[in-house]
């Protein structure tokens, strides 16, 4: 149902203020991106700080696909196959995109299952700067300077179709019985493990489905930007990322989705604090902690607090 | 240069890098023996050095081992006052809590280090003064420069005077008593909130010389340049086993020697990610780090 709001929303997207389409994109694979992290870090209380890593793996494969495969693939002509050609090649390019990235995820997930908190976050880091510099190194696709004339495929409804999706399934996941197993793992590792639980299998599969959706929101965000670079998917970027998770309030998909959309729209309208915006967004971080580390969107009071005192 | 030769240069390139490394992973490994947190704010601490370096120079003398000296000790104790600053506002409300909360503070500190250093003096990277006159000294094909020679000297002293501040005092013993069982320690008697106060001015105002040594061996200083050798230094820390002073020296001086070698071959644009792929190994296979204890929990 709700995918053909969707359908609908891009019929209307033509007549749409460009700049505003601009920004709702944005919202749109941002609600992507915190919504998967969430599932790695609010659900499974996993610290991940690597998850631009993620998206730009499916950036960087959705992009390689649609620019080398693509041309070799299309039918040319006229024709139904001609019309459908690239919707379809598009959608195989964010599907793979997003399996690499889950492939990613898979691998970085496996060796934190022993790690805890802090040991964790840095390990992320430092998987999300190995994929970077791993980018930065592989010339077919750029190198350093980016990669560039990526054919705009990303319009209203492919975002909007996939955030809708993402949402959907992290929350079907996580409110199913199987996925109270997430929950457990995130608030006592050893209870559920003595209750029978595999948290290894649980770990791996959020970073896997989480990641997967942040590699489909990379290749949204390569195909309407035209040009990615690695520096573009630094560390500064999963930052932004895990702030929409905090401020929203980990575990909180609802909460989450308001951050996202609030931290997307509050850069545009307070532009002339651009330049004080990382400081205001690391300001806020510490503000945050030492009085509301439950996130601003969180009402519900648990009886376990995510975040205990 | 013949292949012995370019290994030794390599070394002394290594031996260098590294004692940086190892003076800001003694902080690191300071904070976590006794807090068991990651202290993420470290780097740009070692920034502030630097950057607090570059304008203390304006008011020394250039040129002279002791302005030289002097703007570094003005920067350690820029620093120790910052990392109590930070310590008492942002860490220290927040003990006890969650671990989780700590760390994002951790990283809002930093960040906001950062941004603020932006702010102050813009992206433009700057250029380090150099504060004692840079000669190089070759011998049989290797070349030395006085920069180099400043940094070994340095680092020796440091490390000579924080052991024996660790082993021989009376705030040092403290230290030790806290890292090995915090509650025991304050029922003692010991000022739990003095000793950490005092272990992290001790690991700030290190990391604010090597943020000195760092910019006179590489002088273009930008409010960013913490980000890679902290994480390094980090790694070295864990390298040497986290928590373990000598650990700390140890595994800063060997990872300083790795990246110098990887730097050195085919593989150079691969030396940042080594760092990274240490750590995994590292917490895959010896958690504890080569010189590490037995920790209680397990990593």
């Amino acid at each position: 149902m709700a995918l053909a709001g969707a359908v609908v929303a891009q019929l209307f997207s033509n007549q749409i203020n460009p700049y505003y389409l601009d920004v709702i994109l944005k919202i749109g694979w941002n609600i992507i991106l915190a919504v998967s992290l969430n599932l790695i870090n609010g659900y499974t209380g996993q610290f991940s700080l690597g998850h631009a890593g993620f998206m730009s793996v499916g950036a960087y494969t959705s992009a390689w696909i649609t620019m080398q495969v693509g041309p070799k693939v299309l039918p040319q002509g006229t024709g139904i196959w001609f019309h459908a050609g690239p919707i379809l090649l598009f959608l195989a390019a964010l599907i793979i995109g997003g399996l690499a990235a889950a492939l990613a995820g898979a691998l970085v997930g496996a060796p934190s299952l022993r790690l805890k908190g802090d040991y964790l976050a840095i390990v992320t880091l430092g998987f999300g700067e190995i994929i970077r510099v791993i980018v930065r190194n592989i010339d077919s696709l750029g190198g350093s300077l980016g990669l560039n004339g990526i054919p705009a495929y990303t319009n209203l409804f492919w975002v909007a179709a996939v955030a809708v999706i993402c949402v959907y399934v992290v929350l079907a996941m996580v409110h199913s019985s199987y996925g109270r197993g997430f929950l457990a793992v995130r608030d006592d590792e050893v209870a559920a493990e003595a209750m029978g639980l595999n948290t290894t299998r649980y770990k791996i599969v959020a970073f896997v489905v989480g990641a997967f959706f942040a590699g489909v929101a990379g290749g949204l965000y390569g195909h309407y930007t035209l040009s990615i670079d690695p520096k573009g998917f630094d560390f500064n970027k999963s930052i932004e990322i895990v702030v929409m998770v905090i401020v929203g309030g980990m575990g909180n998909t609802l909460g989450v989705i308001g951050a996202a959309i609030v931290l997307t729209l509050l850069p545009e309208f307070l532009r002339f604090l651009a330049d004080y915006r990382m400081a205001i967004y690391s300001f806020l971080l510490i503000v945050l902690m030492l009085t509301r580390p439950q996130g601003l969107f969180t009402w519900r009071r648990r009886t376990k607090p995510v975040v205990s005192a | 240069m013949t292949g012995f030769q370019k290994f030794l240069q390599q070394l002394i390139n290594g031996l260098s890098l590294g004692s940086i490394y190892a003076l800001i992973a003694l902080g690191y490994t300071m904070v976590y023996g006794i807090l068991r947190f990651i202290n993420f704010a470290h780097s740009d601490v070692f920034m502030a050095g630097a950057f607090a370096g570059y304008c203390f120079a304006r008011i020394v003398p250039h040129h002279s081992i002791f302005g030289g000296l002097a703007v570094m000790l003005l920067a350690m104790v820029f620093c120790a006052a910052l990392g109590v600053f930070i310590e008492r506002f942002a860490y220290r409300p927040l003990r006890g809590t969650s671990n989780l909360a700590i760390l994002i503070t951790a990283i809002g500190v930093s960040l906001l280090l950062e941004n603020v250093t932006l702010l102050i003096f813009n992206a433009t990277p700057k250029t380090f003064p150099t504060l004692i006159p840079d000669k190089s000294i070759s011998a049989g094909g290797v070349s030395l420069t006085t920069n180099e020679l400043v940094v070994f000297g340095v680092t020796a002293v440091l490390l000579v005077a924080l052991q024996w501040i660790v082993l021989k005092t009376r705030m040092g013993a403290a230290m030790r008593a806290v890292s090995f069982n915090y509650q025991a320690a304050s029922l003692v008697g010991i000022n739990n909130d003095r000793v950490i106060s005092f272990t992290f001015a001790l690991g700030s105002a290190l990391a604010a010389a090597g943020g000195i040594l760092w910019s006179s061996l590489y002088p273009s200083i930008d409010p960013y340049m913490g980000v890679l050798p902290g994480l390094k230094a980090f790694v070295a820390a864990v390298l040497g086993g986290i928590g373990n002073i000598p650990g700390a020296a140890l595994g800063g001086l060997l990872l300083g020697m790795i990246e110098a070698f990887v730097n050195g071959s085919r593989y150079s644009t691969y030396t940042d990610a080594i760092a990274f792929a240490t750590l995994i190994l590292i917490l895959l296979f010896r958690p504890a780090g080569l010189l590490g204890k037995f920790q209680i929990e397990k990593v």
